[in-house]
């Protein structure tokens, strides 16, 4: 028994994404409506030519209903999935190895979450009923934990801590500057970062994620037919996900400067996409970065940085714009928020920009490298879901 | 001989200093401290911890529980079961509730003197009055449990040698259901219809201890009556024991109990101690402590749980805790009301703070687990309660965005001494002043109230020195 991977059997011929951000005109169905038809424009096919669709949501409605009735789907197969904050990518995940099953010939992969809606801050769900014993922290509270955990371990202060969460904030802000689909368009000075009103432990707002609407789609085909598309589809090479045992907050040995599942996705992705030195052989990455600390753990999880040295390749510009890998080139959760559904095929979308040299003039990633990465998390320190995804330009 | 086996008692961690009453309100008030019971407690909380305290001073298993309070957190439904359950006492032990007024405490204490076998009077209370009342400053909160034995079960440390009751009908205090403030007859005609019963009282108890006053060494005197309790005092002359008001309050029910074991923790042998309770009737009766109580040491003093308090409890925020004042909620939902069939499945977890521990790698799961984190063996697990088990903090985080009625929350993750980690809530503590490696205790409280249903489970606090 082992996994295979598919690399190079699948292939993205189109995409679309809405921009993100507080959709007071309109609703999840719109917002479905605008991904899917941007989506077909780009791979220039019909609804009808779609045999099959896979989406992703996490509250904003139950059923594959949630997408057939406002796409007004005729009687196709639609699976409505869930995975906590990685629902986009499993949404994608899924749909290609439909395809490379065989099962069906053209699919779509899409995800949507309207959290405008509910007047709440940061995001909220609704859970099966319980003893009353589960953690009632936040969001913000649990992945805090990260950064006073990083910083001790590593023999940081509190100052050069904070600059180094402070840095990531400006840096994926400074990227969302540069795109028109971001929620959050401004760059934000360092001081601003800084100062901001504490939300949980060391994190203060603009350590924080946006809450925002969004959808984004893909269509996916197998490889061999991907040219009758586009002249430039993206070739799946690797689509992990890990599931952990969610053991952190009982399991003395966890000291909350890791993600174990994002390291063993990780691991199983570049096994299957080929991959040895992801630094030197990837061009860039989406990754989730829903807290600063959260980003600063990645970069060692997913093999950017060597243990213990992310803080210091975070301030010196390693993963800018600019940098050696750029990470979040489009702005990231930071200044995108999070749409739950949409945030995994969001990151795909710039991957599918970036590597085919059509994002915008300003923040188009000058490499020769053909590989792309997207990392999608859901859960908290200790107890997390992650996914990888490597894409590229190029079939081999 | 059957009498008092051990003790314990709890007084919160917060004070109130009556001063600032007066600063906010411009009258009420008035000099010292009342104890404070936390956002995350009320009387059954507080009663948990009292026989917590009992019990960690002896090493005993009560056969019956008798819980009274004049504050009962549930009508209807029976509180001692929670207590029963947070003290992971098996299945037959008779645990029930008396309760609605002080005297409530009287039928507490003789139930489980009176009832054969090891049995726990436990006794809380939490006092609240209308801002710039008298009850508001002179109230106090905090529990008392006394367990009862025979010689063979314990050494007996204390017993009685002499009671007599006295019963009036007449209004003193009183209050509707579900109504946050007594309200009180002219004191003066309490005083009178007290002080007749008293003496009566008194008198029986002293003859049938055989007994004159003036061979009392000690006397304790509890009610909610100020002017009466006031007036009797003058009987005990220096031989009055301490009332504690000054710098808790009077806990109501809990007050005879409490002052009781006060007296207790510095009772030499052989002493007589008349403890006379004055709440629609009196009540005395004629303690004498045995030689026993010289080995006797209870788990915590009632005088070092008044030391290790905070005075620096802002009045807004005992308005807050009170339901005097709403604060503007968190932009977040409301908490979810644990469900029975949950809360019933997980008991020992959730009320006794029971993990598991795995036989084949002893790794401890905090909750339960019916498969091993450690090596994967399935159902092959023992209990094991952490309750009394101190920890030390690996980490922490404030949340400043979680429901609280009182934010910001204090989280911390904690490993148990001999092994287990934990990630809890964190209470009695200044959010400044956690630190990693900081030691904590558990201590069961009421996380949240959601839809008439109150979420008890447990959390850390700092551990007492």
């Amino acid at each position: 028994m082992a996994s295979h991977g598919i690399k190079d059997q699948v292939a993205i011929v189109g995409m679309g994404c809405t921009p993100f951000g507080e959709h007071w005109d309109k609703g999840a169905d719109d917002l479905l409506v605008d991904a899917a038809h941007e989506a077909y424009a780009s791979a220039g096919v019909n609804q009808d030519d779609i045999d099959a669709f896979w989406l992703g949501t996490m509250g904003s409605g139950v059923s594959g209903l949630t997408l057939s009735k406002p796409l007004q789907i005729d009687y196709k197969p639609v699976s409505r999935l869930e995975n906590m904050c990685a629902t986009g990518s499993e949404a994608f995940r899924n749909a290609c190895y439909a395809v490379a099953s065989g099962a069906y010939d053209v699919v779509m992969a899409i995800g949507v979450e309207k959290l405008k809606d509910s007047g709440y801050s940061g995001l909220t769900g609704s859970r099966p009923p319980s003893d009353g014993t589960d953690s009632s922290l936040t969001a913000p509270a649990t992945f805090s934990l990260l950064a006073p955990a990083y910083a001790h371990k590593n023999g940081l202060d509190d100052e050069t801590m904070k600059e180094v969460l402070t840095r990531i904030a400006w840096k994926n802000h400074k990227n969302g500057a540069l795109n028109p689909r971001a929620q959050f368009r401004k760059e934000v000075a360092k001081e601003t970062i800084a100062g901001s009103p504490l939300v949980a432990g060391p994190l203060g707002i603009f350590d924080c994620s946006g809450v925002s609407d969004g959808s984004a789609a893909a269509v996916i085909v197998r490889a061999e037919d991907a040219h009758r598309y586009t002249d430039n589809p993206l070739y799946v090479k690797a689509l992990s996900f890990s599931s952990g045992p969610a053991t952190g907050a009982l399991d003395p040995s966890y000291d909350y400067t890791t993600f174990r599942e994002v390291r063993a996705s990780a691991e199983e992705a570049y096994k299957q996409a080929g991959i040895d030195d992801p630094r030197s052989q990837i061009a860039m990455a989406e990754v989730h970065d829903c807290f600063t600390p959260t980003e600063l753990v990645l970069m060692e999880d997913l093999g950017f940085a060597d243990e213990g040295t992310a803080w210091k390749e975070a301030l010196n510009g390693s993963f800018d714009l600019d940098g050696d890998l750029p990470v979040n080139p489009d702005g990231g959760l930071k200044s995108f928020g999070h749409p739950i559904g949409a945030s995994g095929l969001r990151m795909l979308f710039e991957c599918w920009l970036q590597l085919r040299g059509e994002a915008p003039p300003e923040r188009q990633i000058d490499s020769d490298k053909t590989l792309g990465l997207t990392h999608n998390l859901g859960g908290q320190p200790g107890a997390c879901v992650s996914f990888v995804s490597v894409v590229g330009s190029e079939i081999g | 001989m059957r009498g008092i086996i051990g003790y314990g008692t709890y007084v919160p961690y917060y004070r109130l200093d009556r001063a600032r009453i007066t600063a906010a309100m411009g009258a009420g008030g008035g000099k010292g401290h009342r104890s404070v019971a936390g956002y995350d407690e009320d009387t059954t909380t507080m009663g948990v911890e009292a026989a917590r305290n009992a019990l960690r001073g002896s090493s005993v298993t009560p056969s019956s529980i008798w819980f009274a309070t004049a504050n009962p957190a549930y009508l209807d439904k029976t509180n001692a079961t929670a207590i029963q359950a947070a003290l992971d006492l098996p299945q037959e032990t008779w645990a029930v509730d008396a309760g609605g007024s002080a005297r409530s405490a009287e039928a507490a204490i003789s139930g489980a003197r009176g009832t054969p076998g090891i049995s726990m009077a436990v006794v809380s209370d939490l006092r609240t009055g209308n801002p710039t009342s008298n009850d508001e400053s002179g109230g106090g909160d905090a529990a008392a449990a006394l367990l009862f034995g025979d010689d063979e079960d314990a050494p007996v440390i204390a017993h009685a040698i002499g009671r007599a009751a006295a019963t009036g009908e007449f209004l003193d205090r009183y209050r509707l259901p579900g109504e946050n403030a007594s309200k009180i007859w002219e004191e003066r005609f309490g005083e009178q219809a007290y002080l007749t019963l008293a003496e009566d009282a008194i008198e029986r108890a002293l003859k049938e201890a055989d007994l004159g006053l003036e061979d009392i060494d000690r006397v304790v005197i509890a009610g909610l009556h100020a002017r009466a309790v006031r007036s009797l005092s003058r009987i005990a002359g220096d031989k009055l024991v301490d009332d504690l008001a000054g710098r808790i309050g009077n806990p109501g029910a809990a007050q005879l109990p409490l002052l009781v074991a006060s007296a207790l923790d510095t009772a030499a042998p052989g002493e007589t101690i008349l403890c006379v309770h004055l709440a629609d009737g009196a009540n005395a009766s004629v303690l004498r402590t045995t030689d026993a109580i010289a080995e006797y040491t209870p788990f915590s003093s009632v005088e070092s749980q008044i030391e290790n308090g905070s005075d620096n409890l802002d009045y807004n925020l005992y308005l807050t805790w009170r339901g005097f004042l709403d604060r503007e909620s968190p932009r977040r939902p409301d908490p979810d009301r644990p469900g029975a069939p949950p809360a019933f499945r997980s008991e020992d977890w959730k009320y006794a703070f029971v993990g598991s521990r795995d036989r084949s790698s002893g790794a401890i799961h905090l909750p339960p687990m019916r498969v091993s984190m450690d090596g994967g063996a399935v159902d092959d697990m023992e209990r094991i309660r952490m309750a009394d088990t101190p920890a030390t903090i690996a980490t922490f985080t404030v949340d400043y965005l979680a429901f609280s009625l009182s934010p910001p929350t204090v989280a911390v993750v904690i490993d148990f001494d001999g092994g287990g980690r934990f990630q809890a809530e964190m209470t009695d503590v200044d959010p400044n002043e956690v630190k990693i490696g900081d030691r904590v205790e558990m201590t069961f409280r009421r996380l949240f109230t959601a839809q008439g249903i109150h979420n008890y489970f447990w959390k850390a606090r700092p551990l007492a020195e």
